[in-house]
């Protein structure tokens, strides 16, 4: 090579250089890069619960109707609706110019065929089909319910946050069987799934999608409101080490971190150029889970005993740090501020604990030092800290605890065994209630007393049940608030689990990011400049 | 040497069905169930049922275990259980990032520890010895994401001259894909370095002792071909064992090195497959790094002919 010729590639090098950055951050600003709390490993959110899963969910698919963020139902695929003939018939009229990823039009009987496959599952959505006599298309706009009863909560059930999400897809996905996973992932929400480019463990991808018609109104709240794509690419990048997503936060790899480890808050709220912000309000209620069916738990003055002991502002502390504004204590069963909280019976989490009183009950009902196996979930922080926390709180009582530490992935399958605690049993474990699942009586499974038909644990509770069905069918506000009060004392007094305090999770991002609505991570409306 | 490396190659067929027949009864009694996992925390007991139905989770061992064995006959590694895409596909996603991990590193430890090594066993006894030595206990004491950590912070976030985490393709080109390597491989060959440099000392000291390096010095000959070509070459044998005996050491260590930087590798492909109980594809990961393992192994047999004239297969 000549030197002048090497000298002139060198120049066009240069130059080159010079110009690319503008154009480069011009395109960044316009990809969204996100860290969330976990893979999406299952993409089809009727197959799972999983909480991650329902969050893709509400980027792909969209929902009947939505929240906005004073948890208000509205309207957001349907238009509106009609009701008659005494509260027995509605009426939903979609929208005008819904359209699937694949380019075909929403009609009315890909909405039959998706909310029957869903309400297979899920445990509102049966509610509602025992209350429906006939649901089906009258035309292609129109969806009609007609129903045996009057079901007023039918738009919450069709709107509904938590997981197990009523997402619309078109029919011929919709026919799979509700226990098999649909993988072609067809929706018609603001953003297209990019299954190409997914890695999965690693990366999952969404676009833009061009033909999505927002519906008109002021800005989205929660699901509910004009979902506007303002980036052309979300890019959900996976990082299995919670100091690593703080580092590329920091270094301005990534623009979103959904739930940063608390042991980082300090140090990520402390750098220029990045927020901390709590997003999620509802948190996370911790839960301690009680096993019915074998002793010492099968007995209700012990289970009553332990809870009269339970201080939640020490679990909250091991689990979320001394900063109070991180986690609230005197939480009872449903989350703090939703308008079925109250404070029936709270006296009994609130009073000034006394474990020579709870020995004395515990005396009284009979213990004869069986032991307590207590699984505790190593691999998650949060459950961890209160599993030990839980320890202590049981070794005090004079209880015989048998601390077991075990991965999550184990519990999950131990929980579900009904053996004596000699053959691989349990009598309690700790888990997370969402603060959206807790929000209401419709998803909190922890409040339920179906026995063998309900969740591990097992108690039974025709209360429980009664005060549920009450809230069902109560018709206001007022009717409903009385029976989560029911529902609430007969937790105190059934002690199906026990509630730990809730703890909040907040997100962490770049200050070029803005406008992030708030709730669960949701990506309609977030603006990113360059 | 052809019939060698047929029958060597033939012999890895029982040492895989070995590991096969012990994967497969491992992951069946080991406990965790898939279905609990798919369901959520939500879910209930019918729910998991439907799910462990519907992916066949239900059925006897010897039937799980006859259909997956004649599977894999046929070349056909599965399917994940959680994501219903083939294995092979999912392993196709992945390979790049971890045999770029893994070759990079084998590169970057053996031009770093050998050198390293014959330079500590030229001035035995003397302060470079002992720092030399003094690093190779360090490489091999110190966790390699402790490492990893501390580059990245330095490296990263201080300095700002590298990638905090994430993988560019060679595709993107030579340079983007080097800058994403340089920390995890540095993190990852630390441990490797420190066991070949150990290991080429010791040989390399041996060798120096032995009549004919003498001889070599008497008449004359310089120090560096005295050191490289006629101590290095005798004293290879051991080294290229160790090379071989340490790429268990190296697939274990991209597992955490692909965490902490989070690379789109096997190594965190392994890692979630475990943590979901996602049997077909730990099932597949397993026999594919014992595979590997035996391959490696039999390139470092082969090898031994290279350096010493008298081995012959």
């Amino acid at each position: 090579m000549h030197r002048r010729n090497f000298l002139k590639g060198v120049a066009a090098g240069s130059a080159a250089a010079l110009f690319s950055p503008r154009l480069s951050l011009a395109a960044e600003s316009r990809v969204l890069k996100f860290v969330p709390s976990a893979d999406v490993t299952v993409v089809d959110p009727v197959w799972t619960t999983a909480y991650v899963t329902r969050n893709h969910g509400y980027m792909v698919f969209d929902t009947l109707y939505g929240y906005d963020d004073n948890f208000q139902i509205r309207p957001q695929m349907v238009a509106g609706h009609e009701i008659g003939k005494d509260g027995l018939e509605w009426r939903l009229t979609l929208r005008d110019g819904l359209k699937f990823h694949d380019g075909e039009p929403v009609l009315a009987r890909d909405v039959v065929a998706s909310i029957r496959r869903w309400a297979d599952r899920d445990v509102f959505g049966k509610d509602l089909m025992a209350a429906t006599d006939e649901l089906s298309a009258a035309s292609d706009k129109v969806v009609v319910f007609r129903l045996k009863r009057p079901f007023a909560l039918l738009p919450a059930a069709l709107g509904k946050m938590t997981s197990r999400m009523p997402c619309i897809m078109p029919e011929r996905l919709a026919m799979t069987p509700p226990s098999e996973q649909v993988t072609e992932v067809i929706g018609s929400g603001p953003f297209r799934f990019v299954a190409d480019e997914r890695v999965q463990g690693a990366l999952t991808v969404y676009e833009k999608f061009q033909d999505y018609v927002p519906r008109e109104g002021s800005a989205v709240g929660r699901t509910g409101g004009p979902k506007i794509a303002n980036v052309d690419r979300v890019e959900w990048h996976v990082m299995p080490d919670a100091a690593t997503a703080s580092g590329a936060l920091q270094a301005g790899e990534v623009d979103w971190v959904e739930s940063p480890l608390p042991d980082l808050l300090p140090l990520l709220r402390s750098q220029d150029g990045i927020e901390v912000k709590l997003l999620d309000t509802s948190g996370t209620i911790g839960s301690m889970r009680l096993n019915h069916l074998h002793p010492p738990f099968d007995n209700p003055a012990i289970r009553r005993a332990v809870l009269s002991v339970i201080d939640q502002k020490n679990f909250m502390q091991a689990v979320a740090g001394e900063d109070p504004s991180m986690w609230r204590a005197g939480v009872g069963v449903f989350t703090p501020e939703s308008p079925m909280a109250s404070d029936a019976g709270m006296d009994i989490l609130n009073g000034p604990r006394d474990f020579e009183a709870g020995k004395a009950a515990i005396a009284e009902a009979g213990y004869n030092g069986e032991p307590v196996v207590l699984l505790a979930a190593s691999d998650y922080a949060a459950l961890r800290a209160e599993a030990e926390v839980g320890a202590d709180t049981l070794n005090r009582l004079g209880l015989n605890v048998d601390y077991q530490s075990l991965d999550w992935g184990t519990i999950q399958q131990r929980r579900r065994s009904r053996e004596p605690l000699d053959k691989g049993g349990w009598s309690c474990l700790y888990t997370g209630i969402n603060g959206l699942e807790a929000w209401d009586p419709s998803s909190h499974q922890n409040s339920r007393g179906l026995g063998d038909a309900g969740q591990y644990g097992w108690p039974v509770s025709d209360e429980l049940e009664a005060a549920r069905k009450a809230w069902l069918e109560a018709p206001d506000l007022a009717g409903q608030k009385a029976a989560c009060e029911r529902i609430q004392l007969g937790v105190f007094d059934v002690v199906p689990y026990i509630p730990l305090g809730l703890h909040y999770a907040p997100a962490a991002f770049r200050s070029t990011v803005s406008n992030i609505p708030y709730g669960f991570a949701q990506f309609y409306g977030v603006t990113k400049s360059a | 040497m052809l019939r060698y490396m047929l029958r060597r190659i033939l012999a890895t067929i029982p040492v895989m069905v070995v590991v096969a027949i012990f994967v497969f009864s491992l992951l069946y009694f080991a406990p965790g169930d898939p279905a609990a996992i798919i369901a959520g925390d939500q879910a209930t007991a019918e729910d998991i049922a439907l799910i462990r139905e519907s992916l066949g989770l239900d059925r006897p061992f010897l039937v799980r275990f006859g259909e997956w064995s004649w599977n894999i006959l046929n070349g056909d590694l599965g399917t994940s259980i959680f994501t219903g895409l083939p294995i092979t596909h999912l392993i196709a996603q992945r390979i790049e990032p971890t045999l770029s991990l893994t070759i990079l590193t084998l590169v970057f430890a053996i031009l770093v520890a050998v050198p390293l090594g014959v330079l500590a066993a030229w001035k035995a006894g003397t302060w470079i010895d002992s720092a030399v030595m003094i690093f190779a206990v360090l490489g091999f004491s110190v966790p390699i994401f402790v490492v990893g950590y501390i580059l990245a912070w330095l490296m990263a976030l201080q300095l700002g001259w590298l990638p905090v985490q994430g993988y560019r393709s060679i595709g993107d080109g030579l340079w983007p894909w080097f800058r994403s390597l340089i920390l995890p491989s540095i993190s990852l060959g630390c441990v490797y370095i420190a066991l070949i440099a150990r290991i080429t000392r010791s040989t390399v000291v041996e060798v120096l002792r032995q009549d004919y390096i003498r001889t070599a010095r008497a008449k004359g000959l310089a120090q560096m071909p005295t050191l490289f070509i006629h101590g290095l070459r005798n004293a290879a044998v051991p080294i290229v064992t160790v090379i071989g005996i340490g790429f268990a050491m190296l697939i274990s260590g991209t597992v955490v090195t692909e965490s902490v930087f989070a690379l789109p590798g096997l190594g965190r492909l392994t890692i979630d497959a475990i943590l979901h109980r996602d049997y077909p594809v730990i099932q597949a990961l397993v026999l594919i790094f014992s595979f590997a393992y035996v391959l490696v192994n039999l390139a470092v047999d082969l090898a031994y002919t290279l350096f010493d004239p008298r081995i012959r297969y």
